[in-house]
């Protein structure tokens, strides 16, 4: 038996595989669920100060290599969602608390209010490629990245993980200035900005226009940023962006991700998708000898 | 993945002073009770039931907000966005079938009518409406079965609500199961009345949705999804939750009651 037990920035999984945020994770009943399904932690929908309702239909689109998405970060509001965090966590699930907000000071406000709600971490939305004057600014600035990490890192005391856009010419670098903000893993990648258009009614169909490509297209994407960052940074990654079996874990995982987080092959495989990951994962490093997945985390480096 | 298909509307069919039907082509199948998420161009994308199944499918839509308001203006020729089949069917068991059907919830419940019919099944309809001039596919459900109509202003049939007339039916007749959509407090009456008696009740709930697909969440009561375990749920189901009849979120996640 491939020993599955994973320790992230002091995080212990069950498992390293995660609920990547934006799926399933607006509601405490869900994210139970998911955890119940196999996660090893599930991530909430980001949470800001106040409710936001997000932009009109269509907010996704199914293509063949993937999903492409503007919801617009919908959600009920930091103190209303303290019920949703509180019956996820009541039901036993580890649960890593996603805020975002216009500032560092909204960041941090929103990371303390979920760490006082019990969340076992909190990842920080700095790269949401579709939300006007939210994430797409701070995304493209190192130095807002750096900020906004040691704002929040100086106010709570459970792990902080930024997670990067992949819209950058150098991720990697973005991952430096959060490792020395205080960056305790890096979560990378979010979605890829993309457009879709219907020729029959001469129009993107998204009602935001621009919105974010999640699925196997994006897969190689993020494992070489996940390959890049874990040569430039001594903090845990945590690799998103594709993953769909447990091949395709192995992947992010030999790249140098600790854990990977799952969301677009939920659609595909519904929410056995963990266990079947897992399984795949282990059958694959039992063949290679490989006892515990900690052994593989960075093997495809030299 | 169901890929979005642009189709031009074949035709529009006034069904009441508010209600429409658009039928139009679209490379999916259908089963009673799914729904498609329906692209109104410029305006929004919305979850709707299909009222009729086969090559030509059709949806029937109440117009309340702006989308539903602009789609009314829509020609035969003018194009919609549709992907789908979503959810899960109304499982057609049962041998005398009543149905229930208040307001649009009708064109949700009459493709279930119709399949009942093709399988044997004696249905029964309680149809209801607001106003006579309201009441949809009263003649489709008639070709199907017996026909009870309940108007809330008495110009026809039953002076009273369809959940009312339901238990008078449910008294009079011998039923093996009971399948109901519409405004959930309807429902939850229907609901409610047919278990209290011991009928199976099968129940098509609606919600507010951003994906129709499992993504978003905004869809969840308790912890299901109307879009992926419904939208038909066992009356079972519905008996011991929480949310149904209660509390449904809103655009932001927020809960708030029905």
């Amino acid at each position: 038996m491939v020993d599955l037990a994973m320790e992230v920035a002091g995080l212990r999984l069950r498992n390293p595989t995660m609920l990547a945020s934006g799926f399933l994770d607006e509601t405490g009943g869900s994210l139970l669920r998911v955890f119940k399904a196999g996660a090893g932690a599930v991530v909430t929908k980001s949470i800001g100060p106040e409710p936001r309702e997000g932009y009109a239909n269509p907010t996704v689109v199914e293509l063949d290599a993937g999903l492409l998405n503007a919801v617009g970060l919908p959600n009920p509001g930091i103190v209303e969602f303290e019920r949703e965090v509180r019956q996820a966590l009541d039901g036993g699930a580890a649960v890593i608390g996603s805020v975002y907000g216009k500032d560092a000071h909204e960041y941090a406000r929103c990371a303390l209010k979920m760490e006082e709600y019990g969340v076992q971490a909190v990842e920080l939305n700095l790269s949401c490629p579709h939300a006007r004057g939210l994430g797409t600014e701070i995304a493209q600035h190192a130095d807002a990245v750096a900020e906004i990490t040691k704002a929040v890192r100086d106010a709570v005391g459970v792990p902080v993980f930024p997670k990067l856009s992949p819209n950058v010419a150098d991720i990697a670098s973005f991952a430096v200035a959060a490792e020395k903000a205080g960056a305790d893993g890096i979560v990378a990648i979010n979605t890829v900005k993309a457009m879709a258009i219907a020729p029959e009614v001469r129009m993107p169909v998204l009602a935001n226009r621009y919105g974010g490509l999640s699925g196997p297209a994006i897969r190689p994407i993020g494992v070489r940023a996940v390959y890049d960052i874990y040569a430039a940074v001594d903090v845990p990654v945590i690799g998103v962006g594709g993953v769909a079996t447990g091949r395709d874990a192995l992947e992010y995982v030999m790249a140098g991700a600790s854990a990977v987080q799952v969301g677009t092959a939920l659609l595909s495989r519904g929410l056995g998708a963990f266990n079947e990951i897992l399984k795949e994962a282990s059958g694959i490093l039992e063949d290679l000898g490989i006892a515990s997945v900690k052994d593989a985390v960075g093997a495809a480096h030299e | 993945m169901s890929r979005l298909q642009v189709v031009p509307l074949i035709d529009v069919v006034r069904e009441s002073h508010h209600t429409t039907t658009y039928r139009f082509r679209a490379d999916f199948g259908g089963d009673p009770g799914q729904f498609v998420m329906v692209w109104i161009p410029r305006w929004d994308e919305l979850p709707m039931a299909l009222s009729y199944l086969g090559p030509v499918k059709g949806i029937t839509v109440h117009a309340y907000g702006d989308a539903t308001k602009a789609l009314q203006s829509f020609k035969p020729g003018d194009r919609i966005g549709v992907r789908g089949p979503y959810g899960n069917t109304f499982p057609l068991k049962g041998e005398k079938v009543l149905a229930v059907a208040g307001g649009t919830g009708t064109a949700s419940l009459i493709a279930a009518i119709e399949g009942f019919a093709q399988q044997g099944a004696q249905v029964t309809s309680a149809i209801g409406a607001r106003t006579a001039e309201e009441l949809l596919f009263v003649d489709r459900a008639g070709a199907s079965g017996e026909v009870h109509i309940a108007t809330d202003d008495g110009t026809r049939g039953f002076h009273g609500f369809a959940p009312a007339l339901a238990e008078k039916l449910l008294d009079r007749m011998k039923f093996d199961e009971v399948v109901t959509c519409g405004p959930e407090r309807m429902i939850k009456l229907v609901v409610d009345a047919a278990l209290r008696r011991g009928v199976p009740v099968h129940a098509s709930l609606e919600r507010y949705m951003k994906c129709g697909i499992g993504i978003c969440d905004a869809c969840a009561f308790d912890d299901r999804l109307v879009c992926l375990d419904g939208p038909v749920f066992p009356g079972d189901v519905l008996a011991s939750s929480a949310d149904f009849g209660a509390f449904r979120r809103d655009k932001s996640g927020r809960r708030i009651p029905i």
